[in-house]
């Protein structure tokens, strides 16, 4: 596959939350408004090219049999990094995603592409397929808080965008929303899916 | 201490921030693992094992080996080293329940085997570690948490689960069927876990 192909495929045809469903709990947490969407999808690109690319440079060096706590580490590693950066430069971020900064160690993402594909490919792939999957990642934790930041609270990105007279669904920025929201996300692109395959 | 302030730890865990449905934590195996009853009380019964020896263990990590104020290692502040630490604590500590669980009982083994390594990228299990630590729980009240925390995902796991087996026969148009319906299934959980909010327990 070429490089290009590499970078695009992470962002629709294998979208790590809508196409693989992985990255399910920060993708529920965080999308209460699209600022924090946007922070926890840069801060989980970081860790995922910088973890795919070191091991990828290592990957020949590690015995298989602990192969994977060898890559928990080194994600732990980074997220260290992330979150003692995050806790300098952006202090009022790190405070709204709170828990969800460490645990983006156990972020399901990372850690399967770590396995899947930068253990067994060369270092550019490895960096270009972690781009591809965190703008995926990121891009699909923007229209999920989006739907639910301008329903649930009418605005974006912190902005009011309808109406001072719309009164906000505030279900829509509660727990039951997060899963409403996933869940008619992803039934949708099945019914595109099921649509396309009739035409 | 009276009874009543455990008493308190345990609802709030259990129901009014049930780690699954108002956390977020644990959605992996929540929709993976939920679609028959038996294998969701054995990673339920798995997870809460290892959910309150993990508790135990990293925060005794963290308060003795950690904190500069009450560190044995004298003032050195290893803080920093509190995601890494967690994690490799709970990797070796799933590990080692595997292992002891095989030894002494192979029907439990059989019953839970598949599901060990799973809960090392278990985030539930991860966050009551940390989650412990930043509202600075006591050793005790951190045992009780995790164990509590355990019970609360275990029990939405298995609602889930009946709710799933029962789906079976239901006529679902086709596009949700799968993991959209579970997602709007469990939103309706949810909410009705938000009733417990009302408590107050104090």
């Amino acid at each position: 596959m070429s490089v290009v192909g590499e970078l695009t495929k992470g962002i629709y045809k294998e979208n790590p939350v809508f196409r693989l469903v992985l990255g399910m709990c920060p993708t529920l947490a965080v999308s209460t408004s699209v600022k924090n969407g946007v922070g926890m999808g840069i801060a989980a690109t970081v860790v995922l090219v910088c973890s795919n690319l070191f091991i990828s440079l290592v990957r020949n060096l590690v015995p298989k049999m602990i192969r994977i706590p060898v890559f928990i580490v080194i994600v732990a590693t980074f997220v260290t990094i992330v979150e003692m950066l995050m806790q300098a430069y952006t202090p009022a971020l790190h405070k709204a995603l709170g828990i969800f900064v460490p645990l983006i160690v156990v972020n399901c993402i990372i850690l399967g592409r770590a396995e899947a594909f930068a253990s067994k490919s060369n270092i550019l792939y490895s960096a270009v397929d972690g781009i591809g999957m965190g703008i995926g990642f990121t891009l699909s934790l923007i229209l999920i808080a989006m739907i639910r930041e301008i329903w649930g609270n009418g605005s974006f990105y912190g902005l009011p965008v309808l109406p001072a007279a719309y009164k906000p669904v505030l279900i829509m920025i509660l727990p039951p929303g997060a899963f409403l929201t996933l869940g008619y996300v992803l039934g949708f692109l099945n019914w595109l899916d099921l649509r396309k395959k009739k035409m | 201490m009276d009874i009543g302030h455990y008493f308190v730890i345990i609802i709030a865990a259990i129901f009014i921030n049930n780690f699954v449905l108002t956390r977020f934590l644990g959605i992996c195996p929540y929709i993976g693992v939920s679609k028959k009853l038996d294998s969701a009380m054995g990673m339920g019964f798995a997870v809460t094992f290892v959910m309150s020896f993990a508790s135990a263990a990293t925060w005794l990590v963290y308060t003795y080996l950690l904190d500069p104020k009450t560190s044995i290692l004298g003032g050195t502040d290893l803080t920093y080293l509190r995601t890494i630490a967690f994690i490799i604590i709970i990797a070796a500590l799933v590990q080692f329940v595997e292992m002891v669980i095989q030894k002494t009982s192979p029907l439990l083994y059989n019953a839970l085997g598949i599901y060990l390594p799973l809960i090392t990228t278990n985030c539930a299990v991860l966050g009551v570690a940390v989650l412990n630590i930043d509202e600075q729980f006591s050793f005790i009240d951190s045992l009780i948490r995790g164990f509590a925390a355990g019970i609360g995902f275990t029990l939405a796991l298995i609602l889930m689960a009946g709710l799933r087996e029962k789906l079976e026969f239901a006529n679902i148009p086709r596009p949700l069927r799968g993991v959209p319906i579970a997602f709007l299934m469990a939103s309706l959980m949810s909410l009705a876990f938000m009733g417990f909010s009302g408590l107050s327990l104090k």
